[in-house]
């Protein structure tokens, strides 16, 4: 009886927003007299950090300081429609539609800020610390705060902005399912190393290696964040969990977290990501979403990996200890496959 | 642990940007961490009720009587609601777009079609009240014969779960019982392949978990409007869903959300929002509906079973020619968000890998069980997990190293994808050799020089012939078998290209944005340029022209006549949708 490693991988896409379309986003953004702006939203922060992706992507098109933005979700009497948080695209739908609505806000701060320098406000550039001057003319310049204010209270201007992104919605056809599914998608390729107990049926995880190309990365901290519970996420599909374990037999549902099988602290691998950044071509500032891929490939790999250590194929989720040992059982004692690679180049 | 890889694609990326891509702190950290952040059920109101619902023992039984006058009369309890309280009480989420039949009721009338399903809700000064008044509810079922098995559903015979969909499938463009996607000659290409192979894949159904269990709190605000603290995913979803059951206008419903303990796709179906304001209406009080532990475990909808079938065409030297799939998303008893995942499925086919020929045939099936929803990575997850075990065994199959495998056949810039849109901006080759080095995975030096900008396009660009057929047509199990009807000469295109999204502009005189935003490659910086310069705003300048501009497919038949099924044409109030 012996423990037995093995190594597997899975590559994947992933795309980005509502197939077919269809599914619009709206964002206002508007400053209060001191050049303090307020991004107002329907999107839902699920702890996935839509909010701080939103305010980012807003204080970088307004070109001020990120301490100068807040974003206020989600109130229907205050925050125009966002058809929601799913499908991995409230980073690409809503982004975009902050950028349009910053941009307008943006265009009306620089026609406040000429007025005061009485320069064009094309000549105009902010410094994104709360400065706006002339372009080659640093000395020529205005505060965003004495400009908001002049806009407000000299000029009657109001610095605010609309925006919308939609792609329309796309027909599909009966026949040859030809569609316009949707335009940005993001890729990974995961490589699982685990150690199979050919006498308990048991599989540890013992390490995952990934790299993901997720367009543009706008926070690399919440990016981690996403992956790295994600991939727990992808363990737990794996090996774990289900609420009907003798599927199509529905008997024998959990009833709480005791009865519901997940990996608990002592099942957590060690996990490194590479993430590459090709901007998607209608992205926000080229930005994907890594919203939902993040459990895909690890649940391909986690399987590809066990039937390298032992030999066993198992086509049905979740891979149990049980599963295991009636597949080395059939087989006649475990199998392992051919070692791949050495150890991992990472700490 | 995180490393970026600013190197690979740098030329497509200008990376002098302020704030955009900095790891900074959240807004919402601070209070997330002293546990200040307020969630939906972090709103108490005087006089608040509490409201709970009785499920249905069995998974399929016919309702013969409800009495509820004990329950009536039990201390503490102050109303309790059945089917025919429910201003409109069939309703199927995909509605708001227009796309689906109404199939589903909020609390039961005439049947039960899953163990679980409301059936009566009580409305109580305490959940302690409102659980015991639960018991004294007496509903006479006659149990009917069940269905559990997606296969077993669509054989003819099957019990009928749901009466809208009487073959136990979801109907697609009022002609077929599952979609269907045909890229080139499969049959054709199996015949000629050195090693052919087919294998079933099970996914399991999945239990969402989130830490914030589904629930709602409404209460009655002046002007006959009603706030609602709602934990939904999509705010004006659950706004349109419950305005739609309640039958009141948009406007007198005001959602408060945003701040979600947790949804992973759990928190679409707008399980409590419409009882609880139902419930606000008729008391005029304050309502509560919250699921408890075990009801978001057994009866919250989780993702959804699928099973799989893959049928490769492989040659010798690794190349995949032909791939087909069949496949089954267990829907449960009502259709929910099942029949869009089976279409996204069907635009994912056949993975990230370029395919000459490629057929699938996705159904969403209905059994006896609670309805499933989304799920992160909804439509894909499962076909993944699928896919990706095949892959590996093509490769063995092939005697080819799995990375090496997957290099071979990923897709790249410019090929065609069996939905007939070209793939662009694609990575997979890149991950797969930036993961080989990092876990120490040797490639060959060939495999190391591939890219995915180059070895697309092409002849892989391309539209082939393509067989189609009229297999599986609605009421008709015995057409489910049957062999090509019409051969579509290469190139043949049906359905327009989106256009690209356009944006209002200025209404007052004002100039405004008229494009979206987008990304443009690095240009060599001016001497003098400051270290933070976003391009600078333009009053008066016409809008510009789309800077990306999809290329028209190589030939284009004539468009077919405007589709009902797949939906909204046109948007009204709330999305945008036609109220039934």
């Amino acid at each position: 009886m012996a423990r037995h490693e093995g190594r597997g991988m899975a590559s994947v896409n992933y795309p980005i927003g509502m197939n077919l379309g269809g599914d619009p986003s709206q964002a206002l953004i508007h400053s209060n007299p001191d050049g303090k702006f307020t991004v107002a939203l329907s999107a839902i922060d699920l702890g996935q950090g839509m909010k701080q992706v939103s305010r980012q992507i807003a204080a970088e098109t307004l070109g001020v300081p990120i301490e100068d933005v807040f974003v206020d979700t989600a109130d229907s009497d205050t925050g125009p429609h966002d058809m929601g948080s799913f499908a991995s695209r409230g980073t690409h739908r809503m982004g975009n539609a902050i950028i349009v609505a910053a941009r307008e806000a943006r265009g009306v701060l620089l026609e406040a800020a000429a007025e005061e320098l009485e320069v064009n406000a094309s000549d105009l550039v902010t410094d994104g610390r709360g400065n706006i001057h002339v372009r080659g003319a640093p000395s020529k310049t205005i505060t965003v705060k004495a400009t908001a204010q002049a806009a407000q209270f000299k000029q009657g201007k109001t610095i605010a902005g609309r925006g919308i992104f939609l792609i329309p919605l796309s027909a599909v056809d009966a026949e040859t399912g030809e569609m316009n599914p949707n335009t940005a998608f993001a890729h990974a390729c995961l490589v699982a190393d685990v150690a199979v107990d050919d006498e308990t049926g048991e599989v540890e995880v013992l390490r995952m290696t990934s790299a993901y190309e997720l367009g543009r990365v706008i926070n690399p901290r919440m990016v981690e964040q996403q992956l790295v519970g994600g991939a727990w996420m992808g363990i737990s599909h794996a090996l774990y969990e289900t609420p009907e374990p003798y599927y199509p037999n529905p008997e024998h549902g959990p009833r709480d977290f005791n009865e519901y099988l997940m990996p608990g602290p002592g099942e957590i691998a060690p996990y490194h990501v590479t993430v590459l950044e090709r901007p998607a071509p209608d992205g926000p500032f080229g930005g994907k979403g890594p919203g939902e891929m993040c459990a895909n490939p690890v649940l391909p790999a986690i399987a590809n990996a066990v039937y390298n250590a032992v030999g066993v194929r198992v086509d049905e989720l979740p891979i149990t200890p049980e599963k295991i040992l009636r597949g080395i059982k059939a087989n006649g004692g475990a199998k392992p496959g051919p070692r791949r690679g050495g150890p991992v180049n990472w700490r | 642990m995180l490393e970026m890889r600013k190197d690979i694609f740098a030329d497509e990326r200008d990376d002098n940007l302020n704030v955009i891509g900095k790891g900074l702190q959240r807004q919402d950290a601070p209070g997330h961490v002293t546990g200040r952040t307020r969630y939906f059920d972090d709103h108490a109101f005087e006089g608040m009720l509490h409201l709970k619902v009785v499920r249905s023992p069995h998974a399929h039984a016919r309702i013969r009587s409800i009495d509820i006058s004990a329950a009536e009369r039990a201390p503490g309890v102050k109303r309790v609601l059945r089917g025919a309280d429910v201003p409109v009480n069939k309703n199927t989420l995909l509605s708001l777009i227009n796309f689906g039949k109404d199939d589903e009721p909020t609390l039961a009338v005439d049947k039960v079609r899953y163990k679980g399903e409301p059936v009566v809700a009580i409305l109580a000064d305490s959940e302690a009240q409102a659980l015991a008044a639960r018991k004294l509810v007496r509903i006479d079922y006659e149990p009917l014969p069940t269905v559990f098995d997606v296969e077993e559903a669509l054989k003819p015979g099957a019990p009928v779960v749901n009466e809208t969909y009487p073959g136990n499938y979801f109907e697609y463009h009022e002609r077929f019982d599952h979609q269907k996607l045909r890229f080139g000659d499969v049959e054709r290409a199996f015949s000629g392949a050195d090693i052919v192979m087919e294998h079933r894949y099970q996914m399991s159904p999945i239990e969402h978990a989130p830490t914030e269990t589904n629930g709602t709190i409404a209460a009655p605000e002046q002007n006959g409007r009603f706030v609602v603290h709602s934990c939904a995913q999509g705010l004006f979803f659950a706004l349109g869903t419950t305005a739609k059951i309640v039958d009141v206008e948009s406007n007198r419903l005001h959602f408060i959300g945003g701040t979600v303990g947790g949804g992973f796709g759990g928190k679409v179906d707008s399980l409590t929002e419409p009882l609880a304001v139902l419930g606000a209406m008729l008391t005029g009080k304050p309502v509560r509906f919250v699921l408890d532990r075990e009801e978001e475990m057994l009866y919250g909808s989780p993702r959804g079973a699928e099973r799989i079938y893959i049928k490769d065409g492989v040659m010798r030297d690794g190349r995949i020619v032909a791939r087909y799939i069949r496949s089954y998303f267990d829907a449960g008893a009502y259709t929910r968000l099942s029949s869009y995942a089976a279409i996204k499925c069907t635009a994912h086919v056949p993975g990230p890998y370029w395919i000459p020929n490629v057929a699938s045939d996705i159904y969403v099936a209905y059994t006896n069980r609670c309805p499933s929803t989304a799920m992160r990575g909804f439509g894909v997850t499962a076909v993944d997990f699928a896919l990706e075990v095949q892959m590996d065994r093509l490769a063995e199959a092939a005697s080819m190293d799995p990375m090496e495998f997957r290099i071979l056949n990923a897709y790249r810039d410019g090929d065609m994808k069996p939905h007939r849109r070209a793939a662009k901006n694609t990575a997979l080759v890149e991950c797969v050799q930036v993961a080989a080095e990092k876990a120490n995975w040797p490639l060959s030096e060939q495999a190391k020089r591939q890219s995915s900008l180059t070895g697309g396009a092409g002849e892989r660009g391309q539209i082939p012939a393509t067989t189609v057929d009229t297999k599986g047509q609605i009421g008709r199990p015995e057409t489910r078998t049957g062999t090509a009807t019409q051969t579509l000469p290469a190139g043949t295109a049906r359905i327009p290209l989106s256009k690209q999204p356009v944006m209002e502009g200025a209404r007052d005189g004002r100039a405004a944005p008229t494009q979206v935003p987008r990304y443009e490659p690095a240009r060599p910086a001016a001497a003098a340029t400051p270290a933070y310069a976003p391009p600078p705003y333009q009053p008066a300048s016409p809008p510009a022209a789309p800077s990306y501009q999809p290329a028209p497919p190589p030939v284009s038949a004539p468009a077919s006549p405007a589709q009902t099924q797949h939906g909204a044409v046109r948007f009204s109030s709330v999305f945008g949708t036609r109220r039934r």
